[in-house]
């Protein structure tokens, strides 16, 4: 299905659009921990394709699908590292607001309002599928990860990052971030459907997916930033499979 | 876009950063109100720059040291004293010796004309840059994906991001509507280069006088560069003098034991003042140097401190661009100002503090100060992260400033 954006909408979505990409808005822990996921995912993308990010345009020639687009704050650096890429959210009020950011980033980006079962069913085909925050929100994950694999290219990366399942998890992700400091509006996450990082491999696995590496994204209180963890992955944490 | 970066000002951190920017990849556009002729003049001019450690091996990484290594000279100790006008100095034993540190001397002193001649040469040499000399931005635009100049002529310049590298009275920054906030010292700085009979052995003195500082700072061969504060009106009247005199009034506070001395350049005068910018970005703008941040040339980290937002700025948005981010978007302009406005307001407040802790003859202030001074000096762990802070070493460093 192909969005176009109603001119006399523009004022509101671009209104929307500012609010997604303020770094102090509603969406500040995505902003920051945005930087240490792209770090992940450029190393990744760049290690399995053989592609130099200190040239311009490196992913130059290379097909991406982010999963849960939002505002588009992966699908926009993608865009600028040359991929060419498809945003796919299932909410459609995300869809004009992202092609509205994009337009005024000057950047060509295919956002589209559906899912990824039907991309997949679509038949399209891609090196590599963004699924970042996602997993934790779906009602069958292994459904879900199944038609993430479809839409991979044979050989093909899956990123995919999620919440551990542990109290530490609990009190971090909920309380600490729903509760405490009301980064997220209350009820963003359920618990129970958080999956630990043996799970998720095990999902993976029974996708068709080859679990290739996982680190954690940790949060430093003192410097107020997250990095990434080899060890720590006792929270939030990421992971890539190749199609197999 | 006619470039990825407008920066407007061509003195030393401007320039710095379009090499900075042209290593990452990105194209910089300099625009310097002052004419090359001006910038280029070859003879010596009196005015040096002490470089820190790590603003040396920043000029490495830009390629920079190797044309300047043979001018430079390298400070290995640094003397601090308190002293009155015409007395014996008194020489508390707070001595920073760069042999208690493995990273090297300390610092370099390096001519104005050497550092301003090898940044000309190297923007010359570098494709990515366009230096428009000779032009004054009269207005600037910013909006949600770019900004744009216009100079004096009219013609109007596009670019991502803007970059403020024009000194304390910053034009961009006033443009922005960033405020600003500080208070003058009163003071004024006489700075002169002399040459004196006797070897300085790469000594550095810093010797608090009541009215003001006056620092000694080796250059190559047997010359040292002044900086000497006095309250302004005998700044005004000491500037007046003719050279002879002018040396008759430093010989007292030098002291003899560089033996004879005389004028060796031009003699400088500077209003001392701190100046800070309330913010140092606004959309698609960023500001580095002077123009963030004019403090008190106390402990000479005027310079330091400027290419220590440039390494920054250069850092930040480098990564930015290797990550797909939009490098001069809020977010990414945001990291900059969190890491070095803290950082250079400290050193702001400290200089300041240590102006007004040494400028003045208060008894209980001199012994408060001497025994300061004495404790430090017999502290060997606070005087190692004093040389380290001297060096420019210490905090977390831009890619720039590491080996």
């Amino acid at each position: 299905m192909t969005v176009t954006v109603d001119p006399a909408e523009v004022a509101k979505f671009e209104a929307m659009s500012a609010e997604w990409w303020d770094p102090n808005g509603k969406f500040k822990p995505l902003h920051m921990l945005n930087p240490c996921r792209l770090d992940y995912i450029t190393t990744q993308i760049a290690g399995e394709y053989d592609r130099d990010l200190t040239q311009p345009e490196p992913f130059k020639g290379l097909s991406i699908v982010d999963i849960g687009c939002g505002g588009g704050l992966l699908c926009e650096p993608m865009a600028r590292l040359g991929a060419t890429v498809v945003g796919v959210d299932a909410a459609e009020r995300n869809i004009p607001v992202a092609m509205t950011h994009a337009e005024q980033s000057g950047l060509q980006i295919d956002y589209r309002n559906t899912t990824a079962e039907a991309v997949a069913a679509g038949g399209e085909r891609f090196d590599v599928v963004l699924n970042m925050e996602v997993v934790e929100h779906v009602a069958d994950p292994l459904a879900y990860l199944t038609a993430c694999r479809e839409l991979l290219k044979p050989g093909g990366l899956h990123i995919c990052s999620t919440i551990n399942r542990n109290p530490k998890s609990f009190a971090m992700a909920i309380v600490g971030a729903e509760y405490v400091m009301r980064w997220l509006p209350k009820g963003t996450h359920e618990w129970n459907k958080f999956i630990t990082p043996d799970e998720l491999y095990d999902l993976m696995r029974q996708a068709g997916l080859d679990p290739v590496d996982r680190k954690g994204f940790v949060f430093n209180p003192i410097s107020w930033k997250w990095s990434l963890s080899d060890k720590d992955l006792s929270v939030n944490y990421v992971t890539a499979a190749l199609n197999r | 876009m006619d470039s990825d970066l407008i920066i407007i000002g061509g003195g030393l951190n401007g320039p710095a950063l379009a090499l900075a920017a042209a290593q990452a990849g990105l194209s910089a556009l300099v625009i310097d109100a002052l004419p090359v002729s001006t910038r280029e003049a070859g003879d010596f001019d009196g005015r040096g720059y002490a470089l820190a450690l790590s603003s040396k091996r920043m000029l490495e990484g830009l390629g920079l040291w190797q044309g300047l290594a043979e001018n430079a000279q390298a400070m290995k100790e640094i003397k601090v004293s308190d002293g009155r006008v015409g007395e014996a100095e008194v020489f508390l034993g707070l001595h920073f010796d760069s042999a208690e540190i493995e990273e090297g001397p300390m610092g370099y002193m390096v001519e104005d004309r050497y550092l301003r001649r090898a940044l000309l040469a190297a923007m010359d040499a570098e494709s990515r840059i366009t230096h428009r000399a000779g032009e004054t931005v009269i207005a600037q635009e910013t909006g949600p994906s770019g900004a744009s100049v216009t100079l004096a002529s009219g013609e109007v310049l596009t670019c991502r991001l803007i970059v403020g590298a024009d000194g304390r009275q910053s034009g961009t920054c006033a443009r922005a509507g960033i405020k600003r906030t500080g208070w003058g010292y009163g003071q004024t700085a006489l700075v002169c280069a002399i040459a004196h009979e006797l070897p300085h052995g790469g000594v550095a003195h810093q010797l608090f006088l009541p009215p003001g500082p006056l620092a000694i700072l080796p250059l190559t061969g047997n010359r040292s560069s002044i900086v000497w504060s006095e309250t302004d009106a005998q700044a005004r009247a000491i500037n007046a003098l003719s050279d002879e005199k002018y040396l008759e009034i430093l010989r007292p506070r030098f002291g003899d034991f560089l033996g004879e001395i005389s004028l060796a350049g031009g003699r400088y005068t500077y209003p001392l003042n701190l100046t800070l910018a309330n913010a140092f970005v606004a959309e698609r703008v960023a500001l580095v140097g002077d123009a963030a941040h004019g403090m008190h040339p106390i402990a000479g980290q005027g310079l330091n401190a400027g290419l220590r937002d440039v390494a920054a700025l250069a850092h930040v948005i480098s990564h930015a661009v290797r990550r797909g981010e939009d490098f001069a978007s809020p977010q990414v302009l945001g990291r900059y100002q969190s890491w070095r406005r803290w950082d250079t307001a400290s050193l702001a407040a400290a200089t300041d503090v240590f102006n007004r802790l040494f400028s003045n003859d208060n008894p209980l202030l001199r012994v408060g100060r001497d025994i300061g001074m004495a404790l430090v000096g017999k502290a060997p762990g606070l005087r190692r992260s004093f040389i380290r802070e001297a060096a420019g070493l210490t905090g977390e460093l831009p890619d720039l400033m590491r080996l």
